[in-house]
């Protein structure tokens, strides 16, 4: 098609929420008084100039066919006068205006097999990405270790009965796009990148791929005569950084491309500040297709949370309580020497101090 | 009706438990399409063999560089034919979405319905940096699902080293907790760059994040250069009402150890009511007839533990803005970065106020695109260049408030130490 026939973009931008908004969201905006929770699932806020609404929040596949999205559109013409929203874990959110509704709202949505929960001191739905489905890089799926994952947290999901909400994620790579959560699953590879050197020359850019290398192991090298990368393997700690710029040099390996398991990671500044997540476990096997190892070792650290802390302790509030040994003497977790960090800024993470729990 | 699907065993087991499927979504989809048909197969391929087979390429939208994720079938026959030839091609667009996420059914059938049409019939509720996913797309359809839905008013997101798709908290909208207008935020901002958007041309990807509160329920602390954090500077405020409602159904103990107990500065205290101090900084309600919560508004942080315990009862004050961090990423390549201060307080009130935000954002973006290294983000250049030539470089005055503590270590050139002591003190006076 010639260029003269092409229509220029209407470079609009992020659309005027307030059209989308549901009238008692769009007439009490910014004049919020307080909330509560009737029953898991269900959110009920008050606003200052004494209308309410009632929020219904349903679990998603994320991934949704046309056929699904209509079908939540119907749901939402039926109870929700034609209005949703979702949060940032794909949940959907139904907003309606009269308490009487919100009962057969929560039976029509079951009914259609989503489940209704995912509020307060639930296991909400897993944040997640691409893997297998879309992305270039993957180690592993996402919709899959997800589906797999939630429907053994289901009740989790369904009820409110953790110590506070629990936020998961996972990572078909190292990049970490899940994020960090309370518990995060994270591709860990356990082999150097292997090299299709016939390639290497006419896809990646040699010098950028070189600067990528977090510990500087990659140096230009001739090999079988034609210009291309090399590893000291010695160096190398696996992180897949070169691949991603340079694809001859696959890091992805069906055997040796592990999942290692995060805990204690969390964004909210309530009580201890923002945490970063820290490996807890690791060698787990990429199991497709329901990952029953990740599975096993995510449900015994959420038992052992959910016997062990208490109200409002989230899982890095518990931990810094009880204390990593202890954490992993309640986890039956082994702590491995792979588990002391020996980055730039490690020794921070070392206990320069008498405090230890006996 | 579309072709004979594959064999897909291992597909198969993500259909059954209470789950909502995605198979089963994409099973529905293939009945009709052989696209899908063959995005099945290729996915039980990966799932057989433990690995993915797509490459990335260079696909997009007549006047844009970005936005469009590319994606070519890597699995081909011994004539270098793709295997799965309907899904030879799999790209993606990234649409941006309002602040909030909020959708009337009349858009979203639209999506599904241009979506069914041009592309494979698969969209994701949201991708991790806040786009709606329109998930698997011929390169020839591309730009006709981008003219219908640009003409619905909806735009093109971020990829590749640009300013990128952002998002907000549901604020406003409908929570009490809220700072700031985060849709405001989010569109002054982000509509104000969308050249950087739509041509990427910067070091590395740049993202803004806009929470109403230190909840941060957008994640924005670790997952922006940019944060944009609510909260206020005044006392908490209380509501007896519902102060005492809340202690007639929580009681003494949930009081004292769920909120008193847990404040991390200690800066409630449960007082008989007659001993409640009544200075300037103090906030306090009554729980009953005889004792009450005392705040000093002097030693809290506004990290919202009690006021998420007690909501309503306690509310953050009203004197609000944002605290702003900058830097925050994950691991790749120098470790994991936390977003740090660099304004402790910008009051978000009125447009100027919003204004002085976007040009704060416009200056941080500004040095970082003249500075940042290839590949570097803003929280790397940072850790490279230390806080402080950065701070110089986007004009902003050095606060305590920047640091956890100040330097324990004597390795610094310090010659100018009298003229900053001489410029701190003449600022003071000013004050």
């Amino acid at each position: 098609m010639a260029q003269a026939q092409m229509r220029k973009p209407v470079e609009c931008g992020v659309p005027d929420h307030m059209q989308y908004l549901h009238p008692t969201l769009r007439n009490n905006y910014g004049n919020w008084k307080y909330h509560d929770r009737p029953r898991p699932g269900v959110l009920h806020h008050v606003s200052k100039s004494g209308e309410e609404v009632w929020t219904v929040r349903a679990g998603t596949q994320r991934q949704m066919d046309v056929y699904t999205i209509r079908k939540l559109c119907d749901i939402a013409d039926k109870f929700a006068e034609g209005h949703v929203r979702f949060t940032i874990r794909s949940n959907m959110e139904f907003m309606v205006a009269d308490e009487k509704k919100v009962a057969p709202l929560i039976a029509e949505l079951e009914k259609n097999g989503f489940p209704v929960g995912g509020t307060g001191n639930s296991v909400s739905m897993i944040a997640h990405t691409q893997g297998w489905l879309h992305c270039d890089i993957p180690g592993t799926d996402a919709s899959g270790v997800v589906k797999a994952l939630m429907d053994e947290l289901y009740e989790e999901f369904i009820h409110e009965e953790m110590p506070n909400r629990v936020r998961l994620s996972t990572s078909c790579c190292e990049i970490n796009c899940g994020g960090q959560a309370d518990i995060a699953i994270v591709i860990q590879h356990t082999k150097p990148p292997k090299i299709n050197h016939d390639l290497v020359a006419n896809v990646c850019e040699r010098p950028a791929v070189v600067a990528r290398c977090p510990v500087a192991a990659i140096r230009p090298a001739l090999v079988n005569g034609k210009p291309s990368l090399e590893v000291d393997e010695k160096k190398c700690i696996c992180c897949g950084a070169c691949f991603p710029p340079c694809p001859p040099m696959q890091i992805n390996d069906p055997e040796h491309s592990k999942l290692a398991i995060w805990v204690g990671g969390k964004n909210s500044n309530a009580r201890i500040k923002p945490q970063f997540m820290k490996m807890v476990a690791a060698g787990l096997p990429n199991n497709a297709p329901r990952w029953p190892e990740v599975a096993a070792v995510v449900k015994n650290i959420l038992r052992v949370y959910k016997e062990d802390a208490r109200p409002w302790e989230r899982m890095a509030d518990w931990i810094e309580r009880i204390g990593w040994p202890r954490f992993f003497e309640k986890t039956n977790l082994p702590f491995t020497k792979y588990l002391i960090d020996d980055w730039r800024g490690a020794r921070s993470n070392l206990n320069a101090s008498t405090h230890i729990r006996f | 009706m579309a072709k004979k699907p594959y064999d897909t065993p291992n597909l198969d087991q993500l259909e059954s438990g209470p789950w909502p499927s995605f198979v089963t979504g994409l099973k529905r989809l293939a009945k009709d399409k052989d696209y899908v048909v063959d995005v099945l197969g290729h996915l039980e391929h990966s799932y057989k063999t433990r690995k993915g087979y797509w490459k990335g390429g260079t696909v997009g939208v007549f006047g844009y560089g970005g936005g469009v994720i590319p994606r070519f079938t890597e699995i081909k026959d011994d004539k270098e034919q793709p295997v799965f030839k309907d899904a030879a091609e799999f790209h993606t667009l990234r649409i941006m979405p309002p602040a909030g996420m909020h959708y009337n059914t009349d858009i979203l059938r639209k999506f599904c319905d241009i979506w069914e049409k041009h592309g494979s019939g698969l969209i994701a509720f949201h991708g991790q940096s806040g786009d709606i996913m329109m998930q698997g797309c011929t390169t020839e359809n591309v730009q006709k699902a981008f003219d219908e839905i640009n003409e619905l008013g909806f735009d093109l997101g971020g990829a590749g080293p640009a300013v990128r798709t952002s998002m907000a908290c549901v604020g406003h909208a409908r929570c009490e907790q809220s700072c700031y207008d985060e849709g405001k935020g989010l569109r002054t901002i982000v509509n104000n760059f969308l050249d950087d958007i739509h041509r990427p041309a910067l070091p590395y990807k740049f993202k803004f994040k806009f929470s109403g509160c230190p909840n941060d329920c957008m994640n924005s602390i670790q997952r922006s250069d940019m944060a944009i954090i609510g909260t206020w500077r005044d006392n908490i405020q209380t509501d007896a009402a519902l102060a005492k409602k809340w202690f007639a159904k929580h009681g003494m103990n949930e009081l004292v150890n769920d909120v008193v107990g847990m404040c991390p500065t200690r800066a409630i205290q449960l007082k008989e009511i007659k001993d409640v101090r009544k200075d300037a900084n103090i906030s306090s309600v009554a729980v009953n007839d005889s004792q009450a919560l005392e705040i000093d508004n002097k030693d809290c942080v506004r990290c919202m533990h009690c006021i998420n315990v007690m909501t309503g009862a306690l509310a953050p004050g009203n004197d609000r803005g944002a605290t702003i961090l900058v830097g925050g990423k994950r691991t790749l390549k120098i470790g994991d970065l936390m977003g740090t201060v660099v304004v402790p307080f910008m009051k978000l009130k009125t447009d100027e106020d919003y204004e002085k935000l976007l040009d704060l954002a416009k200056r941080t973006v500004d040095f970082f695109a003249e500075n940042a290294l290839e590949h570097e983000r803003t929280g790397e250049m940072i850790e490279r260049i230390g806080l402080v030539n950065f701070l110089e470089g986007i004009e902003v005055e050095v606060d305590p408030n920047m640091v956890s503590a100040p330097r324990t270590n004597p390795y610094v050139r310090m010659d100018d130490w009298d003229a900053e002591v001489a410029k701190v003190n003449a600022k003071k006076a000013a004050a």
